[in-house]
C-alpha cells in the first residue's frame, strides 16, 4: 500500500503488517467524556497501519492544548512540547531526517494563536510535515477562553460581554501562504476523516488539514449545523478534484462575470455551467473563493475535503540536495583543509 | 636619503575613516602581513551600527585596531601609538583614544572647510596647532593615489578608491611589513578584474615607495618577531572560530551539525560562516524567528543531531521557554550567545558581559543549564568544542558565552589537529535498558550512574518508541507524573547532573608566580585578556599579584571555594554590574569587590591595573 504514498518514499517499510492495536499505548487517555478527540485518534491509529512504514520512523509533535496531549496515546516516537512550536519543532526534525514520516497535533489556539508565526512559514516552505489542526472554536486546556477561530461576539469567561475579535478561517489563512495542500473534514465522519488523511499522508510537502472538532464542555455544538444528521447535508459542500461543486440536494457553485462566485439551484439549463472543482490549479486563488463561501457563524455552505493539492520542491529535499551538490563540487569536507583555508605561516 | 631603523618591542595602530573608506580591509590586510611576519597580535574592529552612516560624519567612522609586539599580545591595545585618519570625523573621533606624542597620519586632501565643520571643527588642526603634542604626518593620500594611478584607464572616483591601499603601503614600508600576503588577497579578490587589480598593486606600491622617498618620515620601525610555540597558524576572528570548534565537534562525534537561527548581531556571522561549510553535512537553517531557530535546533537535536542555535541577549530572551523544554527533554542542545550592549536592542555593535545571569536564570522553574565562556577569540574554537562535548555527555543545552569583543576581534592561531580534540561519543541506545518482571523494558529516563544522564535515543530505533514532553516525568520511565515526591527528586536529579560535570574539568586556572599574592583577580569570558596584561603590567613594578580565570561558569571548577579562599581579597572586573560577583559572593560567601564597566568597550588593562593597585593600598 505503501507505494501510494510519494511523501514516504525514503521511509523504511514495515516488515509485519500491523493493526491499529499496534499504535496503542499503555497510557490512560485523559480527554473528557464525549471530546471529538477520541474519535480523531482512534481513525488516526486506524489509518496508521496503511502507510505501510516502520511505526519506528513516526514521529508525532505537539504543541500544548487538549489536542496537544495526543502523542502520548499513539505508539510511535512522540513529543509533547511547547505552546505554538510544534512546527518549528517538527521543521528541524523533518529536515534532518528524512527516514521519518513527521506529523504535527495542534489545536486552534496552538497553531493560530501563540504559533501563527511558525505555522504559516511551515507552510511557505513547504516541509515534509503533515499538520492536523484540531479547531473546536475555544481553549479548552485552560477552561474556555475564546479561541482566534471563535465567532465574533462569543460569550466566555474571558469575553463576558462578547469578543471582539474577527476569527480565521484556518483554510483560508493556509491557502493565502501557498501552502500545497490544505484540506478540511470533520472528527465525527470517519469515513471522510480517513480518506482526508490518506490524502494528506500521501502529499508531498505540507499538508494541513482541519478537523472541525467538537468540545462538549466548553463549545458543544459548535459544528452543529455541520453535523446534524437533518441539516448537514444541506449546509455542507462536499469538494471532489475533477466532480461539480454542489451544495445540497439542489444547489450548485456557480461563476458569474466578474469572476466571483454564488450558489443557486441547478437546473437542466445550468447544468454544465457548475464550477468543477480542481484541487491540482497552481494558482491557490480559486480554491481561496471556495473557502470564503462559508458563513463564520451560521456555517451554511462549509466545504469540507481537499481544496488544494499541488507539487512544488519540498525543502527538505532540497536542503539536502544542496548539500549534495556543495559537496560534489567541493568534495566531502576535510576538516583540516579547512583550517587552512585562509593565509597560514609557520613558526619552526 | 638614508633612513634611521628603530627597533620597537610593541606598537599599537588605528585604522580609521568613514564607513565606506574600507578601513577594516586596511586594518585586515595589515593584520595579515603582521601574522606573516610572525608577531603576535590582537585586533578589534570598532564600527558604527549603521550600514552607511552619512559620509563625513562622527557617527560614520569607522575603526580597526591592532595591538603587535614582539612578545605575548593579551588585548588589542589602550592608547594607540598611531592613528591613520581618513578624515577630519576620523581625526576628531578618535584623538581622544590618542597618548601625548603618538603619530598621527592624516589625509590633509579631506581637511576641507565644509568637512571640518561638519564634525565641528572651526578651524584647522592641522594649521591651529591644536596638535602640537602628536608628531603629525599630514599626507594628501587621496591626490597622491590619484596621481600615481593617473596611467589608468580610471576616472578620479575610481582611482580615489585605492587610497586605503596607497595607505597600507605607506603603513608596511613605515613598519617593515611584507606585502605578500595583501597582494595575494588582492589577487584572489580582484581576479576578474585586471584593470583593478592592477590599479590596487600600483597604489600599494605607490604607498611604499612615498614612504622610502619622502623626507616626511626620518625613522621607520622594525618589531622583530615574537616566539610563540612551533606549529602552523592562522589569523582567525572569534565567530569563524566558534563555527569551526562546531565542525570540529560534528566531525569527531560523526553527529550532523545542525544549525537553527536567526541574524542578530554580532552572531550573524556564525550562521554565515556555517552556511558555507554544507561539504560537512552542516544543515543552517534560517528560522522565522528566535523561537523557531532554538525550536528547529530542538527538533534536530531530538532526532539525533549535533544542534545548535545562535544569537545574541534579546534572542535568548525569546528562545527561554524552548530552552527550558530542552531541560525538561534532556537533549543535547548548545545555545551560542554572542552577547551586546543591552537592555532591550542596546548597543548591538558593541560589547559586553551583562548576559551572564539571564543565561544562568532567565528561565521558568529550577532549570539548570551549563555555561561556558570563551577567553578570546581564537580560544572561541576549544569553547565550542568543550561545549558540544558536555551538551553530547550529559544530555543537557549548554550556554556558550562570547561578546561582541570576542567575536569580531581577531588573533594568531595555532592550529589544532582533530584528532587530538577529546573524544565525543553519541553512545545512542538501541535497546531496551531496563527489566520489568524479567521482560525487557526501555526507561527513556533512567540515568547513566555516573554522569546521571538519560539515554539519547533517535526516532526510527526499533523497539524503542516512546514519547517525551516538558510536563514532568516519572524518573526512570518517563511516564506522565504529578507526584510531588517525584517532582522533587527529579528536579534534584536535573540539578545534580548539571553540578556533576565540575568532577571532570580542571581545575580553576590560576597564574600566582611569586605563590605568595594577597590579592587574586578572577575574570571570566573576554576579560581575560585585559585582566592578564594588567597583570603582568604591575608586576613589572614589582607588584604581587594572582590571575584566575574562569571558563566553566556553570557549575564552577571544582576547586574554585578553595582558591578563593587563599587571598586575602578577591577583585572581580566584570563588563557589567557585577554578576559573576553575584554569583561568586553568593556560592562561597567570599566578600569578593567588583570592577564594573558597561561602556560597550573592553576593559583597558591600564584601567583594572589601577585598580589592582587601589585594592592592595588598602589591604
Amino acid at each position: 500500500m505503501s507505494e501510494t504514498f510519494a511523501s514516504l518514499s525514503l521511509v523504511p517499510k514495515t516488515t509485519t503488517p500491523l493493526s491499529a492495536k499496534d499504535f496503542k499505548t499503555d497510557q490512560e487517555v485523559r480527554w473528557c467524556p464525549g471530546c471529538g478527540d477520541y474519535a480523531i485518534l482512534a481513525a488516526v491509529q486506524a489509518f496508521l497501519p496503511e502507510l505501510g512504514v516502520a511505526r519506528e520512523n513516526i514521529t508525532i509533535i505537539s504543541g500544548i492544548g487538549c489536542s496537544s496531549r495526543f502523542p502520548y496515546y499513539v505508539d510511535t516516537y512522540g513529543m509533547h512540547s511547547i505552546h505554538g512550536r510544534a512546527p518549528a519543532i517538527a521543521t528541524g526534525l523533518s529536515v534532518t531526517r528524512p527516514d521519518l514520516s513527521v506529523w504535527v497535533v495542534t489545536g486552534d489556539g496552538d497553531a493560530l494563536s501563540i504559533g501563527g508565526n511558525h505555522l504559516i512559514h511551515a507552510m511557505r516552505r513547504n516541509v515534509n510535515l503533515k499538520i492536523l489542526l484540531f479547531n473546536n472554536r475555544i481553549y479548552g486546556l485552560t477552561k474556555g477562553q475564546y479561541s482566534p477561530t471563535s465567532e465574533e461576539g462569543k460569550i466566555t469567561k474571558s469575553t463576558p460581554y462578547g469578543s471582539l475579535d474577527h476569527p480565521f478561517n484556518p483554510v483560508s489563512l493556509a491557502l493565502g501562504v501557498e501552502c500545497t495542500f490544505v484540506a478540511r473534514t470533520l472528527d465525527s465522519d470517519r469515513k471522510h476523516l480517513t480518506e482526508t488523511l490518506r490524502a494528506a499522508a500521501a502529499h508531498e510537502g505540507t499538508a494541513i488539514v482541519e478537523i472541525m472538532q467538537n468540545c462538549d464542555i466548553f463549545n458543544d455544538g459548535a459544528w452543529a449545523p455541520l453535523k446534524d444528521a437533518e441539516v448537514r447535508d444541506e449546509n455542507l459542500i462536499r469538494l471532489e478534484h475533477g466532480q461539480p461543486i454542489r451544495v445540497g440536494a439542489s444547489r450548485g457553485v456557480f461563476r458569474d462575470d466578474r469572476g466571483e462566485l454564488f450558489i443557486d439551484e441547478v437546473t437542466e439549463a445550468n447544468a454544465a455551467k457548475v464550477v468543477i472543482h480542481d484541487a491540482h490549479m497552481d494558482d491557490p486563488s480559486a480554491a481561496f473563493q471556495l473557502s470564503r463561501l462559508s458563513d463564520p457563524v451560521r456555517l451554511s455552505n462549509t466545504p469540507v475535503g481537499v481544496f488544494r493539492d499541488v507539487a512544488r520542491p519540498v525543502f527538505d529535499r532540497q536542503m539536502q540536495a544542496q548539500i549534495d551538490e556543495v559537496s560534489r563540487k567541493l568534495g566531502t569536507g576535510d576538516f583540516d583543509r579547512l583550517l587552512r583555508s585562509a593565509d597560514t605561516w609557520e613558526i619552526a | 636619503m638614508s633612513k634611521q631603523l628603530i627597533t620597537l618591542d610593541q606598537v599599537i595602530i588605528r585604522f580609521a575613516g568613514d564607513s565606506g573608506d574600507g578601513m577594516q580591509l586596511t586594518g585586515d590586510q595589515f593584520t595579515a602581513e603582521t601574522a606573516a611576519y610572525g608577531n603576535d597580535l590582537s585586533t578589534m574592529p570598532d564600527y558604527p551600527a549603521e550600514i552607511r552612516a552619512p559620509q563625513g560624519t562622527l557617527h560614520g567612522v569607522s575603526s580597526f585596531q591592532l595591538h603587535f609586539a614582539d612578545h605575548e599580545v593579551l588585548t588589542p591595545g589602550d592608547a594607540p601609538n598611531v592613528l591613520v585618519a581618513m578624515n577630519p570625523a576620523a581625526l576628531k573621533a578618535n584623538i581622544g583614544l590618542m597618548g601625548p606624542g603618538a603619530t598621527l597620519i592624516l589625509n590633509s586632501d579631506e581637511f576641507t572647510k565644509r568637512n571640518l565643520e561638519k564634525v565641528g571643527y572651526w578651524s584647522n588642526p592641522l594649521e591651529d596647532g591644536s596638535l602640537a603634542r602628536y608628531d603629525v604626518h599630514a599626507i594628501a593620500l587621496t591626490s597622491q593615489t590619484v596621481d600615481a594611478l593617473k596611467d589608468f584607464d580610471l576616472t578620479r572616483k575610481e582611482a580615489e578608491r585605492s587610497k586605503n591601499m596607497y595607505a597600507l603601503g605607506l603603513l608596511s614600508w613605515l613598519y617593515s611589513r611584507p606585502t605578500d600576503a595583501a597582494r595575494r588577497y588582492l589577487e584572489k579578490k580582484f581576479a576578474k578584474k585586471p584593470e583593478v587589480l592592477a590599479a590596487n598593486l600600483a597604489a600599494l606600491e605607490a604607498g611604499w615607495s612615498f614612504g622610502e622617498t619622502t623626507e616626511a618620515f626620518s625613522v621607520y620601525y622594525e618589531i622583530k618577531p615574537s616566539s610563540p610555540a612551533p606549529g602552523t597558524y592562522r589569523y582567525i576572528t572569534g565567530n569563524v572560530a566558534l563555527s569551526y570548534g562546531l565542525i570540529a565537534a560534528s566531525v569527531r562525534s560523526g553527529l550532523p551539525l545542525f544549525l537553527g537561527s536567526y541574524p542578530i548581531t554580532p552572531a550573524s556571522d556564525i550562521l554565515h560562516e556555517l552556511s558555507k561549510h554544507k561539504n560537512f553535512g552542516v544543515r543552517t537553517f534560517q528560522a522565522e524567528d528566535e523561537i523557531a531557530g532554538v525550536g528547529s535546533a530542538i527538533g534536530a537535536a531530538y532526532g539525533g543531531m549535533l544542534a545548535v542555535t545562535t544569537t545574541s541577549g534579546p534572542g535568548i530572551a525569546l528562545k527561554s521557554e524552548a530552552i527550558g523544554l530542552a531541560v525538561a527533554l534532556e537533549l543535547p542542545l548548545i545555545i551560542v550567545d554572542v552577547q551586546r550592549g543591552g537592555p532591550s536592542t542596546g548597543l548591538p555593535t558593541k560589547t559586553e558581559q551583562a548576559d551572564l545571569l539571564q543565561a544562568m536564570y532567565g528561565r521558568n522553574g529550577e532549570s539548570p543549564v551549563p555555561i561556558v565562556a570563551a577567553q578570546s577569540p581564537a580560544d572561541c574554537f576549544n569553547a565550542a568544542y568543550e561545549a558540544a562535548r558536555i551538551a553530547v555527555t550529559y544530555r543537557t543545552p549548554v550556554f556558550l558565552l562570547t561578546d561582541g569583543a570576542l567575536a569580531n576581534g581577531a588573533e594568531p592561531w595555532l592550529l589544532p589537529s582533530i584528532d587530538e580534540l577529546p573524544p565525543i561519543d553519541p553512545a545512542f541506545l538501541t535497546e531496551p535498558n531496563h527489566e520489568v518482571d524479567g521482560t525487557p523494558v526501555l526507561w527513556p529516563f533512567k540515568r547513566d550512574p555516573e554522569t546521571l544522564a538519560r539515554p539519547w535515543i533517535k526516532p526510527g530505533t526499533p523497539g524503542l518508541t516512546h514519547r517525551i514532553g516538558g510536563i514532568e516525568k516519572q524518573d526512570g520511565t518517563g511516564n506522565i507524573s504529578y507526584d510531588p515526591a517525584n517532582h522533587d527528586r527529579m528536579v534534584r536529579l536535573r540539578d545534580a547532573k548539571v553540578q556533576g560535570i565540575a568532577r571532570e574539568v580542571p581545575n580553576l586556572w590560576v597564574d600566582d608566580p611569586t605563590g605568595d599574592a594577597e590579592l587574586l583577580v578572577l575574570g571570566w569570558g573576554s576579560t581575560y585578556g585585559p585582566v592578564g596584561a594588567a597583570c603582568e603590567e604591575v608586576r613589572k613594578e614589582g607588584i604581587k599579584v594572582a590571575h584566575a580565570h574562569i571558563r566553566l561558569v556553570h557549575p564552577f571548577p571544582a576547586d574554585t571555594g578553595e582558591v578563593l579562599r587563599r587571598y586575602r581579597r578577591v577583585l572581580i572586573p566584570e563588563m557589567n554590574l557585577g554578576q559573576l560577583a553575584l554569583l561568586i559572593r553568593g556560592t562561597y560567601l567570599v566578600d569578593a569587590m567588583s570592577l564594573n564597566k558597561v561602556e560597550g568597550q573592553p576593559f583597558k588593562s591600564t584601567e583594572i591595573a589601577a585598580a589592582i593597585k587601589d585594592v592592595l593600598a588598602h589591604v
